[in-house]
């Protein structure tokens, strides 16, 4: 999807570091040289393109409870389907097809890990599928706020 | 919003923002508030304070507090790359000797088109890797180029790797681990 410059600008300074104060999209606006309204409004566009999916907290996912990708070798002509099970299961926030045997990777969250287990094994009882679980040992490196290489996209 | 889990489900530490006199209650609120994302109205943490409970000042004091505990990590827009154009997306996973894992880990965090990078358990015998990282591209060809190029540099000719390239997304959304679905 192309965006215009002001789309661009607004992606390119508001990864990190939105501000935290009574009027962060008027403190935005004038960064931008645009108005307040133009931001919301923007905003609101780049979320209903599903540009953005959000505006607001990454949170640590060590701190914040618990989560554990996990993967499904699903056959090949019932993935839409096996995909549609996984996501109705609770705490689902990533489901990718992918190009391997094990052809759905999932990322599922819990307030914590007991209750993390319970929701897989209910899941893999359903499914009947054999399932990977990938706790995280540990991250050298997790940000998706990289810089976006306008160039390459357009 | 149904049932609240306790507040003892809150991070450590987390528990007491701005004074003592902020309820557990309202910060858990506001948690699972925020990770639905932040209202587009000119005065957001306004909007907030009035969901939760809390002032709006006592909103800001307490996401303020948790960006320096680092319970939230980034405060932003969170970009959907696949939308973008990022349609060339690969995990890339190594079955490396455990006591290089660790080094190599690091090493390949500081590369730059590398995303994320992280260790996870080998499952015996289907699956022998144990370190993985991400390319966001937005060309295939490409994303194979820097994969040649990373193992080039860092002497993995005789690693056994394999190249999940996702073809398509059936989810993708921010963590919920206080709000229910």
């Amino acid at each position: 999807m192309r965006l215009d410059h002001t789309d661009q600008q607004l992606i390119n300074h508001f990864q990190r570091h939105l501000p935290v104060c009574e009027r962060p999209y008027l403190e935005m606006s004038r960064q931008l040289g645009i108005s307040e309204q133009e931001v919301i409004e923007r905003l609101q566009s780049l979320q209903s393109r599903d540009v953005v999916g959000r505006v607001g907290p990454v949170f640590e996912h060590s701190q914040a409870g618990a989560s554990l990708l996990a993967a499904v070798a699903a056959p090949d002509d019932q993935m839409d389907m096996v995909a549609a099970r996984i996501n109705r299961a609770p705490g689902v926030n990533h489901n990718y097809a992918r190009e391997h045997a094990y052809n759905l990777w999932f990322v599922m969250t819990a307030p914590d890990n007991e209750l993390l287990e319970e929701h897989l094994d209910e899941l893999e009882q359903e499914l009947k599928l054999p399932m990977l679980r990938l706790p995280m040992v540990e991250g050298y490196h997790i940000d998706l706020g990289f810089d976006i290489d306008w160039d390459a996209l357009s | 919003m149904s049932q609240p889990f306790p507040a003892d489900y809150l991070a450590p530490d987390s528990a007491s923002p701005a004074s003592s006199e902020v309820s557990a209650w309202g910060l858990l609120r506001l948690r699972q508030q925020l990770e639905q994302g932040l209202p587009l109205a000119p005065r957001p943490y306004l909007a907030l304070a009035e969901r939760t409970g809390l002032t709006e000042q006592e909103v800001i004091s307490a996401i303020t507090q948790w960006q320096e505990q680092g319970l939230i990590k980034r405060f932003g827009l969170v970009v959907k790359h696949r939308t973008l154009g990022y349609t060339a997306n690969a995990m890339v996973v190594w079955n490396i000797p455990d006591e290089q894992v660790q080094a190599l880990g690091k090493s390949m965090a500081g590369v730059p088109f590398i995303t994320l990078c992280y260790q996870r358990p080998r499952r015996l015998p289907d699956w022998p890797y144990n370190l993985f990282c991400m390319i966001h591209g937005t060309n295939r060809e490409r994303v194979l180029a820097q994969l040649e190029g990373l193992i080039a540099d860092h002497n993995l000719q005789h690693i056994r790797h394999s190249v999940l390239f996702s073809n398509k997304a059936y989810r993708q959304r921010g963590g919920r681990y206080v709000s229910h679905d």
